[in-house]
């Protein structure tokens, strides 16, 4: 049992920054394995040097973030595709 | 930014004598930071792989590393997140006694674990004493969330590069990012340096 | 939305002996919907910032938000804001976030709630803007705390307008019939409203209570797209 993730709701505000809308309603289809999950459903592991959004199905990455010199940098290739 | 008023970072304070690299703070305990979920693996499946720009490569069971020479050590960890731990104590094999009698053919190493993750580092950071595969953390086996059951000890440089559950050491000839350099962390990572991030 | 606005503290009302609700002045407030968050931003005199998320426990129908902090004994900014804070005091809030986890009443009901611990916070925005709207939808509170003396908002929950179902985990009130262990499949299975009324379901506490109580609803067969989770964590304190 993973007792330190959390989930997309987590992280709703950091993606304030990056998206316009509301992040956490977002549906993204996961490149790794094709579901569909809303960004406020994904497993977040948010301790560390970064933040990395996991697909609760496979549980691959589906997104990565990092604040470098207080600069917010998105992976988002783990989204093979997002609705807004 | 307006002040908080009475709001104060908590932190321990370094005993007497004690420097910290800059930008660092004491922290009570041993917080786990994670990419993703804790890898299960189970001793006798587990494996250690030397190879890539390597002559030979090579690849030890649990039980191989364990009747290599050992070595107990005393380190400073230091996180990029800023928190340090001062004086821990862990025992494994150093890197120099897995690369005894092989000859690096590349200047760089990627480190791989379980579970996907990787960091990048030069190879003379972690040769000539400088790093370990470490199994045993204040005289008791390695916890899964701390990275058991061995993960990669490079205490000169930002924690990050000593990666948890080690599975894989690959030499490289030409560096290439693992997975917190590729969003911009440093190739390097020394924290007397502060080289947090690409560029520092 | 993903500006800092200026906070002031109105005041610091205790709920329980380790969590208290800050009422905010958040000059240019927009709302927000129940179930939402803020994130919270707090400088040091050195300049040292940290920032926590915290649900909004208020209504949307009240105006400025309310949050419920919960002292976690290690933590840096949680024993903060429930034992030193005091009204005058500045913060920055930015939000509200989190449009996945939020019901309004005009979804409807059937409406079941989930609740470990400090978990109950969204979920009460969800009861008192019901309330507050005088909206039909049943609503049941199923919510586990240590002992009574833990219960979050234990005065209000009684004139709320739901069904409250307590169960305690360490100790129960003297004479208490009701349950007292952890929530669990067959607890879950009394408590809930039946899959055919397709709830709507919100479970809101630490990630293994979350996930455990989801696992057991999708498996007494409550439809996974019904069912929304929030997993409160210990990263930060």
């Amino acid at each position: 049992m993973e007792e330190r993730r959390l989930d997309g709701n987590a992280v709703a505000g950091m993606l304030s920054r990056v998206l316009a809308v509301d992040a956490t309603t977002v549906v993204g289809t996961c490149a790794g394995c094709g579901a569909r999950e809303a960004v406020g459903e994904t497993l977040v592991y948010a301790d560390g040097p970064g933040v990395v959004l996991r697909c609760p199905g496979c549980e691959g990455v589906v997104m990565r973030f990092a604040e470098i010199r207080g600069r917010l940098v998105a992976d988002m290739r783990g989204m093979a595709t997002m609705t807004f | 930014m307006p002040i908080t008023r009475g709001f104060r970072r908590r932190r321990a304070e370094p005993p007497d004598g004690a420097a910290l690299p800059p930008g660092q703070y004491l922290t009570p305990g041993f917080p786990v930071l994670s990419a993703g979920p804790t890898p299960h693996t189970a001793l006798d499946q587990w494996r250690l792989t030397l190879r890539g720009a390597v002559d030979p490569e090579r690849s030890w069971s649990w039980d191989d590393l364990q009747a290599l020479p050992q070595e107990d050590v005393e380190v400073d960890i230091h996180c990029v997140t800023s928190w340090s731990k001062l004086r821990t104590h862990w025992r494994g094999v150093s890197v120099d006694t897995l690369l005894d009698g092989a000859e690096p053919l590349g200047a760089y190493v990627m480190a791989g674990s379980y579970g996907g993750y990787t960091t990048n580092l030069p190879i003379e950071d972690v040769t000539d004493g400088k790093a370990w595969v470490v199994h045993t953390y204040e005289g008791d086996p390695l916890e899964p969330e701390h990275g058991g059951p061995a993960r990669l000890l490079v205490p000169h440089l930002y924690f990050w590069k000593s990666a948890k559950w080690l599975n894989d050491l690959e030499v490289i000839e030409q560096d290439e990012l693992g997975f917190w350099e590729s969003l911009g962390y440093h190739d390097r990572g020394d924290p007397w340096l502060e080289q947090r991030y690409q560029g520092d | 939305m993903a500006d800092w606005l200026q906070a002031e503290v109105r005041e610091v009302v205790p709920e329980t002996p380790s969590a208290a609700t800050l009422r905010l002045a958040v000059p240019g407030w927009r709302g927000h919907t129940a179930g939402q968050h803020l994130d919270v931003r707090l400088t040091a005199e050195d300049g040292y910032t940290a920032q926590r998320s915290y649900s909004i426990a208020s209504a949307p129908e009240d105006g400025d938000p309310a949050i419920t902090v919960e002292r976690l004994d290690d933590g840096e900014v949680s024993p903060y804001l429930v034992d030193e804070a005091q009204p005058g005091d500045h913060l920055e809030v930015r939000g509200p976030v989190g449009g996945w986890f939020v019901w309004l009443a005009s979804r409807g009901g059937p409406l079941l709630l989930v609740a470990g611990g400090s978990g109950i916070v969204p979920l009460m925005a969800m009861l008192r803007h019901r309330a507050n709207v005088r909206s039909d939808a049943p609503a049941r509170l199923l919510l586990s705390a240590r002992r009574p003396r833990d219960v979050i908002y234990a005065p209000e929950l009684p004139t709320v307008g739901a069904e409250i179902v307590h169960t305690y985990t360490r100790e129960a009130p003297p004479g208490w019939t009701g349950y007292a262990r952890r929530v669990d499949r067959a607890m879950l299975e009394e408590v809930a409203f039946a899959p055919a009324e397709r709830p709507w379901v919100f479970v809101c506490g630490a990630t293994a209570f979350v996930e455990s109580v989801a696992e057991d609803l999708v498996a007494l067969g409550h439809h996974a797209s019904r069912i929304r989770t929030e997993r409160f964590g210990a990263t930060g304190g």
